[in-house]
């Protein structure tokens, strides 16, 4: 799948097998060992976030589970 | 006013394979509308939830009729946030998606929960529901019956996305306990194949 940056599309699939892993052999057996991808992470944001300024796409700012707040059962 | 969308189904796989499934589901056959999928946001809370933020940009597909109304519409496609909370103590992932753009035309606000009852182990119940509204006067009705027909379609292609998407976590699964046991491998796999039975979805406008 492609980034939305189309340089950090190696740096993103390098993240997403790091967390992909740790996900499932990690997070969802209850081990709190801590994320290793951290690293990984970094540098793929460090591309994504100047694609994203780049492109004028407003996610900037966009309040997190936002428009549940107005939803009925939230 | 607007239209309401809700639906319940049951999808046959344990819900620690669906969320991991869930994670890896781009691309897919069912997903050409997808074009790009990032995650812009991860943390890990105290209580050992993982909130997560993806930004995905789709084709904007409008029927001919909104076309010639709104031409500038098309250059764009549309981002799409997709907002997660995975709690695993709970069993349950919760995520809220809607468009960040195009929202004047149409805004569709889509919350999904998947969670694994305990006392039912090899199945995951999912709880899909939508809001659509169009902020259009004089045509929101109609915006908001294609944007309801289009959500329908989508779900459909979302649900094989997902399916096509646990398969092949089982089948690399299944290929790494081959041995000896080559014949018993492939029946596990036919076995963990999953499948979805929907119930009748209602709507209320």
């Amino acid at each position: 799948m492609n980034s939305v940056g189309e340089g950090c599309t190696e740096l993103k699939r390098e993240y997403d097998q790091c967390f992909n892993r740790w996900f499932a052999e990690k997070f969802l057996k209850g081990e709190r060992s801590g994320d290793p991808c951290t690293e990984l992470f970094k540098q793929y944001q460090t591309c994504v976030q100047k694609a994203i300024k780049e492109k004028d796409i407003p996610i900037d700012g966009v309040e997190f589970m936002g428009p549940n707040k107005e939803k009925p059962g939230s | 006013m607007g239209k309401y969308f809700f639906n319940e189904t049951d999808i046959r796989s344990a819900w620690e394979n669906v969320l991991t499934a869930f994670w890896q589901r781009y691309p897919n056959p069912y997903s050409t509308h997808v074009l790009t999928e990032d995650v812009v946001f991860r943390e890990v809370t105290p209580d050992n939830c993982l909130l997560s933020r993806r930004l995905l940009t789709k084709t904007n597909r409008l029927p001919r009729w909104a076309e010639r109304i709104f031409p500038g519409n098309l250059a764009r496609s549309v981002y799409i946030v997709e907002d997660s909370i995975v709690d695993p103590n709970n069993r349950r992932l919760t995520t809220l998606t809607w468009n960040l753009n195009h929202s004047t035309l149409m805004t569709v606000v889509e919350r999904c929960v998947f969670h694994g009852e305990r006392d039912r182990p090899v199945w995951t119940r999912l709880t899909r529901e939508a809001w659509i509204s169009s902020g259009v006067f004089g045509l929101s009705r109609p915006i908001q019956e294609f944007g309801l027909s289009r959500f329908k379609s989508n779900q459909i292609k979302a649900m094989k996305g997902l399916e096509h998407a646990l398969s092949k976590l089982h089948l690399s699964a299944a290929q790494s306990h081959h041995g000896d046991a080559s014949k018993d491998t492939s029946e596990k796999a036919k076995n963990l194949t999953p499948s979805s039975s929907s119930q009748k979805p209602q709507e209320f406008v």
